[in-house]
C-alpha cells in the first residue's frame, strides 16, 4: 500500500504550478501559456521584457506624474516608432545568427533618396516612397549576396555598409547638407492620428482577430485529438489582450480624459503607431506560420541541418538581408517624416545600436534561431520609456548613455545564461 | 540491409553524402533501380526516394519535433497559391504522431517539445523517423549509434530493424562489429575509397570482414 501514497510525479507538478499561480510566476505563466517549459529550455521568451516595462512604468509614474498621460503615450509611441520598424529588420537577420550594422546608414541614404527624388526632383509622394523602400531592400539584397554566396562574415560586410552607405548619402545630399521635406503625405505619417471611431475600430479588430485565431486553433487541436490548451487559458489570454487594446485606445482616444493620471489628450492613435503594429504583425505572420519563417528559424538554429533538409540556405540569407534594409527604409521614411528633413546632421550610429539593442532586449537571441518579431517592440518601448522618463526628469544626456547602456547589457546577460541553461538541458 | 565498414578514411561517409547528394563526386556513375541517375542536391536524392540520417545529428536544436521532421517538406494550406501559404501545423502533427507510433517510438513525451531538450537516442529516432515517412525506398544510416549509450543504440537497432520489416533498403555505415552483424543482410568493406569485399551475414564471419577492413586479404576476399 505504501507505493499508493507515495504522490505521482505528475501529482506534484501540479501542486507545484498551483502554489506558482498564487505569486507573479503563475500569472506570468498563464499569460505566457508554456512559459514554465520554455525558461526550463532556456526560452525565455517575452517574460522578461515585460516584467521590465512594468517596473519600468511604474517607477517613472511615481517620479513624474505625467509620464502616463496620454500625451506622453503618444509621443513615446512616436518616439520608437523608427527604432522599433529598424529592429523589426534585426530581428530578423538575429534570427539568422546574423548582425546587420548598417541599418542605419541605410535609413539615413535612404531618407536622402526619398528628399532628393520628392523635392528636388518633383516626384509624387508614392514614387518617391516607392524608390527609397526599393533602394533600401537592393541595398540589402547586395550585403546579403556578399555575405551569403561570396562569404565574408555579415559582421565586416555590413560594417562596410555603416561607413559606405554614410557616405552615399553625403554625396546625395551634396554641399548644402540638408533637405527640408514637408510634403503633406510624407508629414503626415508622423503627424496624423486616427480618428477616433477608427481607434475603436482597430482594438475591436485586434481583439477579435487575436480571440478568433486562438480558439479556432485550440478548437481544431481538440478536434484532431491532440492536446490542446484548457479553454479558459485561452479565453483569459483572448480577454486580456482586448482589454489592453481598448485600454491603450481609450486613454490615446481621451475616453478616460482627466481620470486619474491620463491628463486631457485625445488626438488618438498616431498613425505611425498603427503602422508599427502592422509590420510587427505582419513579420509575426511570416515568421511564425510561414515556411519562409520556418526556414528562417531553421537555418538560424543549424545551417548544415536546414542544407541538408534541402533548403536553399544562400536564398533565405539574401531575402532576409533584403527584408532587414527594406525595413530599414520604412524607418528612415517615418525619421524623414518627423524630422521634416534628410540631414547630413543625422548620426546613423544611435539609430543602429538602438534598433540592435531593442531587438535583444526584446528577448531575441544573439546566438540565432530563437525570438520572435514581438521583442521588436517590446525592446522599441523598453529602450523608448527610458529615454522618454528620464527626459521628463531632463536629466544630461549622459546619464540616458549610461543607462542604456546598463541595461542593453543586461538583456545579453539574460540571453548568455539562458543560452548556458538550454546547453546543461541539452545534454 | 546493407552494412558499409571500413577503417577511418576508406570513404564511407563520403560514399554516403555522395548518394545524398551534399557532396559531389569527382567521378563515377549512380545506379537506382536499375537506371543511371545524376544526384547534385539533397532535394534529387529525396525525390528518388533516398533518405540520409547522418552522423552528425542533422536536427535544428531550436525547432521541435514535428518542424523538425517536416523540415524542408512542410504541408501548406494553398489559400493563395505561392503567395498566401500558410503551414498546416495541425496536420503536421498528426501525421508525425502516426509515424512515431508505427516505428514504436513511444519515449518522446510531446511532439511539441524542442529536440534541444531530446536526449541522443530520442534525436536518432527523430532523424530516423523522419528518413522513412515520406516513401522512401532507401535510407542510408551514418554511424546511427556512434553517439548512444547501450540502452539508446538498442532502441535504435529495434527501429532499424523495423524498418527492414517495413520493406525499406536500408544501408547502415557502421565501426562496429557486433551492430554490423546484428543489424545487416551483407556487408561491404571499403578501403582507402575503394569496395575491397563483399560478404554475406551467414558466410562470414567477424575475423574475415576485420580482416578484410585492415586490408590483410583484400585480394582474395573480393
Amino acid at each position: 500500500m505504501a507505493t499508493a501514497q507515495a504522490p505521482e510525479p505528475g501529482a506534484l507538478e501540479e501542486a507545484a504550478q498551483a502554489i506558482r499561480q498564487e505569486g507573479v510566476v503563475g500569472a506570468l505563466r498563464v499569460l505566457g501559456g508554456t512559459a514554465r517549459d520554455r525558461f526550463r529550455q532556456g526560452e525565455l521568451g517575452a517574460a522578461p521584457v515585460t516584467v521590465a516595462l512594468v517596473v519600468i512604468w511604474t517607477y517613472f509614474q511615481t517620479q513624474e506624474s505625467v509620464f502616463l498621460s496620454g500625451r506622453n503615450l503618444s509621443n513615446l509611441v512616436l518616439q520608437i516608432s523608427v527604432t522599433g520598424t529598424i529592429a523589426i529588420g534585426i530581428v530578423l537577420v538575429l534570427l539568422l545568427g546574423e548582425i546587420d550594422l548598417s541599418v542605419g546608414s541605410i535609413a539615413i541614404l535612404c531618407s536622402a533618396i526619398l528628399g532628393a527624388a520628392v523635392v528636388r526632383n518633383d516626384w509624387p509622394w508614392w514614387a518617391g516612397i516607392l524608390l527609397m523602400v526599393l533602394v533600401g531592400a537592393a541595398i540589402g539584397a547586395f550585403q546579403g549576396f556578399w555575405f551569403a554566396v561570396i562569404g565574408v562574415p555579415a559582421f565586416v560586410v555590413t560594417l562596410a555598409g555603416l561607413l559606405g552607405w554614410q557616405g552615399v548619402e553625403q554625396r546625395v545630399l551634396g554641399t548644402e547638407g540638408t533637405i527640408n521635406v514637408f510634403e503633406s503625405h510624407i508629414s503626415a505619417i508622423t503627424t496624423s492620428f486616427l480618428p477616433h471611431v477608427w481607434g475603436w475600430v482597430l482594438a475591436i479588430a485586434l481583439a477579435a482577430l487575436y480571440a478568433f485565431t486562438h480558439l479556432q486553433e485550440q478548437v481544431r487541436r481538440r478536434r484532431a485529438g491532440l492536446p490542446s490548451q484548457p479553454m479558459v487559458v485561452v479565453a483569459v489570454r483572448a480577454a486580456l489582450t482586448a482589454a489592453l487594446a481598448l485600454f491603450v485606445v481609450a486613454i490615446l482616444n481621451g475616453s478616460l480624459k482627466n481620470v486619474w493620471v491620463f491628463g486631457d489628450y485625445d488626438l488618438g492613435v498616431p498613425t505611425a503607431g498603427v503602422i508599427l503594429l502592422g509590420l510587427v504583425i505582419f513579420f509575426s505572420w511570416l515568421t511564425t506560420r510561414t515556411r519562409f519563417g520556418r526556414y528562417m528559424y531553421a537555418v538560424g538554429g543549424n545551417a548544415e541541418a536546414a542544407r541538408r533538409a534541402g533548403i536553399n540556405v544562400a536564398h533565405i540569407r539574401i531575402y532576409v538581408f533584403a527584408l532587414c534594409g527594406m525595413l530599414a527604409a520604412i524607418g528612415g521614411l517615418i525619421q524623414t517624416s518627423r524630422l521634416g528633413a534628410a540631414s547630413l546632421a543625422i548620426d546613423p550610429g544611435p539609430v543602429t545600436l538602438e534598433a540592435i539593442a531593442a531587438a535583444v532586449i526584446g528577448g531575441t537571441s544573439l546566438f540565432g534561431g530563437r525570438g520572435n518579431v514581438w521583442s521588436a517592440l517590446l525592446g522599441a518601448l523598453v529602450i523608448g520609456s527610458v529615454a522618454n522618463g528620464l527626459d521628463l526628469q531632463t536629466q544630461p544626456s549622459y546619464v540616458k548613455l549610461m543607462v542604456e547602456g546598463a541595461i542593453l547589457l543586461l538583456a545579453v546577460t539574460v540571453d548568455a545564461l539562458a543560452r548556458r541553461g538550454r546547453a546543461a538541458a541539452g545534454r | 540491409m546493407v552494412a558499409l565498414v571500413g577503417d577511418n578514411g576508406a570513404g564511407k561517409s563520403t560514399l554516403i553524402k555522395c548518394i545524398a547528394g551534399t557532396h559531389q563526386p569527382d567521378e563515377g556513375t549512380i545506379f537506382f533501380d536499375g537506371k543511371e541517375v545524376k544526384i547534385h542536391t539533397p532535394s534529387d536524392a529525396t525525390r528518388l526516394g533516398i533518405e540520409t540520417v547522418y552522423q552528425d545529428l542533422a536536427l535544428c536544436d531550436n525547432l521541435d519535433v514535428v518542424q523538425n521532421m517536416f523540415l524542408g517538406r512542410e504541408s501548406v494550406a494553398r489559400i493563395l497559391p505561392h503567395i498566401v501559404e500558410p503551414l498546416s501545423e495541425l496536420g503536421m502533427e498528426t501525421r508525425s504522431l502516426k509515424v512515431l507510433g508505427d516505428l514504436n517510438v513511444t519515449t518522446i513525451g510531446s511532439v511539441r517539445t524542442r529536440v534541444a531538450s531530446l536526449s541522443g537516442g530520442q534525436r536518432q529516432s527523430v532523424a530516423i523517423s523522419r528518413a522513412v515517412m515520406w516513401n522512401s525506398k532507401v535510407v542510408l544510416l551514418d554511424e546511427p549509434t556512434a553517439a548512444l549509450g547501450v540502452a539508446q543504440t538498442a532502441q535504435v537497432h529495434a527501429l532499424i530493424k523495423r524498418l527492414r520489416e517495413q520493406g525499406l533498403g536500408v544501408v547502415v555505415i557502421s565501426h562496429n562489429i557486433q551492430e554490423v552483424f546484428e543489424v545487416s543482410d551483407r556487408i561491404v568493406v571499403l578501403r582507402l575509397g575503394r569496395r575491397v569485399a563483399t560478404f554475406t551475414h551467414q558466410e562470414t564471419t567477424p575475423e574475415k570482414v576485420v580482416a578484410a577492413i585492415m586490408g590483410a586479404r583484400a585480394e582474395t576476399a573480393a
